[in-house]
């Protein structure tokens, strides 16, 4: 991906933080036309993702940095776009084929957070960062395809009238 | 901390039955006082335990975790644990984690309280 991003968030690894963040991307998700549903669940799977960084990756230090970036993705006549979301850290390095989901007939507390994030998500890409961290890429396909958000729309919220159609990712 | 704020309520509308009621979303931030008032209602050796969910708009697996452990707590006493007034968005959390076949869920806590 060399695309600059369309909304770059740093934060830091505090769980207070956590529903600024959900509220953001179910935002943004909402402007690319998913229903409220899928707005909901795709907040959800950043959610769990950054509470793995947090938990697993920094050990809950709670001063250690995270970044959330977002992409739209276009459709077209094979794909019905969607919205990428990339969430990057300076953690503790695992394997990315040892990041797996555990077997749910065995109910007990915790170890749901990646299966929720694989259930939600389309597509899901753990990888190594150079030379530190851990890079999670997260796609969630839009139900239609997207289109940019309509002029009433944007008279309603100027604050996100800076979106633009061209630029976006495939 | 005055009493209203408290993020999670509990109160025994009954002999017997224990009501916990978080007032705000459960996330990783959250689900610690929501675990500590379930221990405290259960060491209160209850019938029954309620889990009012009406006013949670969001909850994430640590919430759920502290759900199956007050479950496994419960079933170990014998008192039932019931979860009450859950909005569709945390529905479609524990369907995804596939625990909505654990718990018993219903409307309401009146209806909790009759089942």
């Amino acid at each position: 991906m060399t695309q600059r991003p369309h909304i770059k968030l740093e934060l830091i690894s505090d769980p207070t933080y956590l529903c600024g963040a959900r509220e953001l991307v179910a935002s943004i998700s909402r402007r690319l036309g998913f229903e409220d549903m899928d707005c909901s669940k795709i907040a959800l799977a950043v959610d769990e993702a950054l509470c793995n960084v947090i938990r697993h990756g920094y050990n809950r230090a709670m001063d250690r940095p995270i970044w959330i970036s977002v992409w739209p993705v276009d459709g077209d006549a094979a794909s019905p776009g969607g919205i990428r979301i990339v969430i990057e850290d300076e953690a503790r390095q695992v394997e990315p084929d040892k990041v797996k989901s555990r077997d749910l007939d065995d109910v007990r507390p915790g170890g749901l957070g990646v299966h929720i994030i694989r259930e939600v998500m389309d597509e899901v890409v753990y990888e190594k960062r150079t030379p530190v961290g851990m890079r999670l890429t997260m796609v969630k396909k839009a139900p239609r395809p997207v289109e940019p958000p309509a002029l009433s729309e944007k008279r309603c919220c100027p604050t996100v009238m800076t979106e633009r159609a061209p630029g976006r990712v495939r | 901390m005055p009493e209203s704020d408290a993020i999670v309520e509990v109160h025994s509308p009954r002999t017997g039955i224990m009501v916990v009621a978080p007032k705000s979303d459960v996330d990783l931030s959250r689900s610690p006082e929501l675990r500590q008032a379930l221990r405290e209602a259960s060491d209160r050796r209850p019938d029954r335990l309620i889990v009012d969910l009406a006013e949670v708009g969001y909850m994430d697996s640590s919430g759920l975790a502290t759900l199956v452990e007050a479950m496994r707590t419960a079933k170990s006493t014998g008192a039932p644990l019931i979860l009450a007034s859950m909005n569709q968005k945390v529905r479609a959390i524990f369907e995804i984690a596939r625990l909505d076949q654990f718990f018993t869920i219903v409307d309401s806590v009146d209806a909790a309280l009759s089942v």
